[in-house]
């Protein structure tokens, strides 16, 4: 499978790949590890004219971590991410999450940038974003500015960056409490059939604060506001636990297709909730 | 379109080529500069049978555009060994029959040969997760993970008496 034809450009800096697309608009990409938009590419579901290899602009590359405040350049890979000792010491929840991202090549040049930016409701990123209440800086013709993981999506493949904008990098404060990402797929490779990531903290048998964002169970990720409200300042038993998975579900809106219909999807998804809420719970 | 310069060092020679931007690695390698061990299988991402080492990392070869590895240091299975003196992970694979089609056999080789870099002493678990982006659809994996478990104790016996000598 080949795609149609394109130009290569690969800038040095930052600037001058945002005057690139800024120049060709939405006839240009940017590609970072490629592993999502190769595809497409190959498939011809999209026509790009102009591509745009961030690969050669280091200032977006890597994992600074200051006291509790972590920032991840776009272009850091997958497996970067799973390897950083210190990160994995701050935010396991990313170690957790990223090892059930497709298989050892594509975590090789998959990037968080192209992970999140891509706005494809399948992929795990844009979910654990919106569980770590993470904020994304994009870098555009008018200068640079920070949008919310929870206020980025707005339908499958369609975000709030503009056509001249490049995601640069991602922050958050480092977690405190119980984690979990569970992710149900059909094989190692696969997209989420349903996922689920947790963030608690307990004390005293009571929940004290928490987070909860699905992964592939709508046509963007889905942060649980509501079945967090639920949750937080109850003693926990099972009964809340079941009250906040059906919170959860209730909240999703996954499509039929080849991973099944709604209502298996919606049962799939009741039990990667119910297992991530124990096994965050037992880790706080 | 037009053709772009690509320059690269494959198995430890300087390459370079002309070819247009959209030609994926694969077909570079194979097509232009004729090392044919990397194979096309699916040619979506998933089975692993165009997978060699770029830059020391394991990466399929199909879902990366040529002008992306410019520059970049390439191993495909015809560097690790040859037929006089196999790479440990070649002969245990004849040894132990790790393949039976052949088809996916050079992606498995180069995706092992960097996993056991990575993880010189893994479990028979491990090996299966570190292959995991490699499909074979006749052997059941079982003789493979084989291979791979004997070559990897192969290495560090070799990598022992290494020791020995020079002490």
């Amino acid at each position: 499978m080949i795609p149609s034809a394109f130009t290569f450009y690969k800038p040095d800096n930052i600037e001058k790949a945002v005057s690139l697309m800024s120049d060709f608009g939405d006839e240009a990409r940017v590609i970072a590890g490629g592993h999502s938009l190769i595809p497409v590419m190959k498939q011809r579901l999209t026509d790009i004219k102009h591509l745009i290899d961030l690969s050669g602009i280091n200032e977006i590359k890597g994992i600074e971590i200051t006291g509790n405040q972590i920032s991840i350049g776009a272009m850091t890979t997958q497996v970067e991410l799973i390897n950083n000792e210190e990160l994995f010491k701050k935010a396991p929840v990313i170690r957790e999450a990223s090892l059930q991202i497709a298989d050892p090549q594509v975590r090789n040049l998959g990037t968080i940038g192209g992970n999140v930016a891509n706005g494809d409701p399948a992929n795990d990123m844009p979910g654990l974003m919106q569980l770590l209440d993470a904020t994304y800086k994009l870098s555009g013709i008018n200068g640079v500015r920070e949008v919310k993981a929870r206020d980025f999506y707005e339908g499958a493949y369609f975000t709030a960056r503009e056509d001249d904008e490049i995601l640069i990098s991602i922050s958050f404060e480092a977690p405190s409490g119980g984690y979990a990402y569970e992710k149900q797929k059909r094989k190692i490779g696969d997209y989420a059939t349903a996922a689920a990531g947790v963030i608690i903290k307990v004390e005293n048998n009571k929940c004290s604060s928490a987070s909860i964002a699905l992964t592939n169970l709508s046509d963007t990720p889905v942060y649980c506001d509501k079945a967090v409200d639920i949750l937080v300042g109850k003693e926990i038993d099972n009964n809340l636990l079941d009250q906040v998975t059906k919170a959860c579900v209730d909240l999703s809106d996954p499509v039929a297709d080849q991973r099944g219909p709604v209502e298996f999807k919606k049962y799939v998804a009741g039990i990667v909730i119910k297992k991530a809420l124990n096994r965050a719970i037992e880790r706080s | 379109m037009e053709k772009i310069n690509v320059s690269m060092k494959v198995n430890g020679k300087e390459e370079s080529l002309k070819v247009e931007p959209r030609t994926l690695l694969v077909h570079a390698l194979r097509e232009h500069l004729e090392y044919t061990g990397a194979h096309i299988g699916c040619s979506s991402s998933h089975c692993g049978a165009c997978t060699i080492d770029m830059n020391g990392k394991s990466v399929k070869s199909c879902t990366v555009f040529a002008p992306q590895a410019e520059g970049a240091e390439i191993l495909t299975v015809e560097g690790i060994g040859s037929p006089d003196k196999l790479h440990a992970l070649q002969e245990m694979f004849k040894e132990h029959h790790g393949l039976q089609c052949g088809y996916c056999t050079p992606g498995m080789i180069m995706r092992s040969y960097r996993f056991l870099q990575e993880n010189p002493n893994p479990t028979e678990e491990e090996v299966r997760f570190g292959i995991s982006g490699n499909l074979c659809r006749c052997t059941g994996y079982q003789n493979i993970v084989k291979s791979i478990m004997a070559a990897a104790s192969k290495i560090r016996d070799e990598a022992n008496v290494e020791k020995k000598e020079i002490a």
